[in-house]
């Protein structure tokens, strides 16, 4: 059945918790290689059928209106795998 | 007849009862209301308790922001009823676009409970009159998502208009920018933030106080204002 899989991730301008504590335990580890850290979500929605241009526009609606907060969060990506 | 203010009831509400008896010690009638219910019994006034609905999953309060009561809160909060959202019913609001802004989890990962100070930054709201703007009260804080973010633009303009109600004073317990602990509408009839009011509003049961332990009632003052603001609308 295919997937429609939505990224979000904090908004790059604001202060993301999660990363940062998980950057601050790469630094108790001793890596060195990655500057920072950050921490997003991925949602994967099944679709009954197939992936028409509606099914798509609605998963592009309710990845604005419910899935992401504009205020805190962009969404980075929505992707249909099978 | 007394006021009547609607205390709405989440699975997963913690203050409910506690701002149930806040406003029963205001001296106003308290209702309890459901969220799945569409009926807001002809309440003059709105309360939105802290707790954590939902698990808090997806984001603090974003689940709950679509339950079915919200459509009536939404409608009544355009047609200026007093609305308060404490802890989570500030996620809550902030999730149904009542007010601006954003919380994410605090700055420092850590859930804090203390007895906080704050500034009055607005006192023309409806939850807010009977303070002074700078007024400083202590009420209880206990949260673990009461980092408020805004972009620079809504910050500027909140500041710009006076839309922040409570700033953080002595400390900034959880990385609110600016130090925002609460904010309100343009028309000041909707006022959210972290703190919780309703856990010092009887003495013994307060933050303590120079005079005494546990006797601050600086929480009072809220549902006071509220009730206030009912009694003005209806003269």
């Amino acid at each position: 059945m295919p997937t429609i899989v939505v990224d979000v991730m904090p908004k790059s301008e604001l202060l993301d918790p999660q990363g940062k504590a998980v950057s601050g335990a790469f630094a108790r580890l001793g890596v060195t290689d990655f500057s920072d850290v950050r921490i997003g979500k991925r949602f994967e929605l099944t679709v009954d059928g197939e992936v028409t241009d509606e099914v798509l526009a609605a998963a592009e609606k309710i990845a604005g209106d419910v899935l992401s907060n504009s205020v805190i969060e962009d969404v980075v990506g929505i992707e249909v795998v099978e | 007849m007394s006021v009547r203010i609607g205390v709405i009831t989440w699975p997963g509400s913690l203050d409910d009862r506690d701002a149930q008896r806040a406003v029963r010690l205001a001296g106003a009638e308290p209702v309890a209301l459901w969220h799945g219910s569409h009926d807001l019994e002809g309440v003059d006034a709105l309360v939105l308790p802290g707790g954590f609905s939902y698990g808090d999953y997806l984001r603090s309060g974003a689940i709950a922001a679509l339950s079915p009561i919200m459509a009536e809160v939404k409608d009544a909060a355009a047609k200026g009823m007093p609305v308060l959202g404490i802890c989570n019913g500030f996620q809550m609001l902030v999730e149904a676009h009542l007010l601006p802004g954003g919380l994410i989890r605090n700055d420092h990962q850590h859930f804090v409970r203390r007895d906080q100070k704050l500034t009055v930054a607005n006192s023309d709201t409806a939850w807010t009159n009977t303070f002074k703007t700078g007024q400083e009260i202590v009420i209880p804080l206990k949260n673990g998502e009461g980092g408020y973010i805004a972009d620079d633009e809504t910050l500027d303009r909140l500041e710009g208009e006076g839309l922040v109600a409570f700033r953080y004073a002595g400390v900034n317990p959880n990385g609110s920018l600016r130090d925002i602990a609460g904010v309100t509408n343009e028309a000041g009839n909707v006022v959210g933030l972290m703190p919780h009011p309703e856990h010092a509003t009887e003495p013994g049961f307060g933050p303590d106080t120079s005079a005494a332990m546990r006797s601050g009632i600086d929480g009072l003052g809220f549902f006071a204002s509220a009730i206030a603001a009912v009694a003005r609308v209806a003269a």
